[in-house]
């Protein structure tokens, strides 16, 4: 069983990064709804609200990591332009999706798409996380920041889902490929 | 009427709510700055060359960088004027979330190519 660092770094960049975050988000939607919805939310205790702000500070970190790998990491391999004369794309994803017109909308419209809505997940939930932060219990007074901050972590865990989906059905029709190999185990015959 | 402890701050916030919509407004107007230059960069071959800053990334460096920079700008603006103030944030949210909305649709290719 082996990887390539490429394919690795795809792993980490969306299972690792983008996966989480979308199950985290979805778990903060919970709780910011849970708040949101109350007019005087119970007071939480100050290892609640400790939990929170770690829980916020991860996002905002997984978000961030996740749109820097792919524009900086991922990206480049993606739209590597192939030498004059290459008949095998198989090395150059944007080139053999576009190298097909039942192919061709996964970049024209799902990357050209994800590359720029996935950087609304970051800064939304910077803000989500700022405010939650500072404000800090005194948010439970709050009630119309409430509702922004919701409305902001619900957009962000749209425009992640968007930028997710796409990211796999890319990767599933055109996976970026080579690196170095990593074995990863041996395999037996069986 | 003197109202109990707990009453009294379930009722009055300690902090304005000028910085909460502070950050609030800047997010918005964040996301429209990357959503008009990933737009205006895909319609002038000028701006989408100027935008490279670093090429194995090409233009996405450059509306990133851009968009993030006036963002943060903006925000540092106006946590600088509303910090200890108390705003409308209603209508604030409400622009703010117009400005996603619209960043959305901008970003969206099929709405590109229409301009």
């Amino acid at each position: 069983m082996e990887i390539t660092s490429c394919a690795l770094w795809t792993l980490v960049h969306g299972l690792g990064f983008g996966a989480l975050y979308l199950l985290a988000c979805s778990g903060a939607l919970v709780e910011l709804y849970r708040i949101t919805i109350s007019a005087s939310p119970a007071e939480s205790t100050p290892g609640q609200e400790r939990f929170l702000k770690v829980y916020f500070l991860t996002m905002v970190a997984l978000a961030w990591a996740a749109v820097l790998t792919g524009a900086y990491v991922i990206y480049p391999w993606y739209r590597a332009a192939p030498p004059p004369g290459t008949t095998d794309l198989s090395m150059f994803p944007q080139r053999l999706l576009m190298s097909s017109p039942t192919t061709i909308g996964w970049h024209s419209v799902g990357m050209e798409w994800k590359e720029h809505v996935a950087w609304f997940v970051p800064i939304s939930i910077t803000m989500v996380a700022f405010v939650f932060i500072r404000y800090g219990r005194d948010l439970k007074n709050h009630r119309k920041l409430r509702a922004a901050v919701l409305s902001f972590a619900a957009a962000s865990f749209v425009a992640a889902g968007i930028a997710g989906f796409f990211g796999a059905m890319i990767n599933k029709y055109a996976p970026v490929q080579g690196g170095h190999t990593i074995q990863l185990s041996q395999g037996k015959e069986r | 009427m003197i109202m109990p402890n707990s009453a009294l701050s379930r009722n009055a916030p300690t902090l304005t709510n000028g910085s909460g919509a502070a950050a609030i407004l800047a997010a918005g107007i964040g996301t429209l700055a990357l959503a008009v230059l990933a737009c205006a960069g895909d319609k002038s071959a000028a701006v989408k060359s100027s935008l490279i800053f670093y090429k194995p990334t090409g233009p996405l460096s450059g509306v990133t960088t851009a968009a993030i920079l006036a963002w943060l700008f903006t925000w540092g603006i106006l946590e600088w004027r509303w910090r200890n103030k108390t705003v409308g944030v209603e209508r604030i949210a409400a622009i703010a979330l117009a400005l996603l909305g619209l960043s959305l649709l901008l970003t969206f290719p099929p709405v590109v190519d229409l301009f």
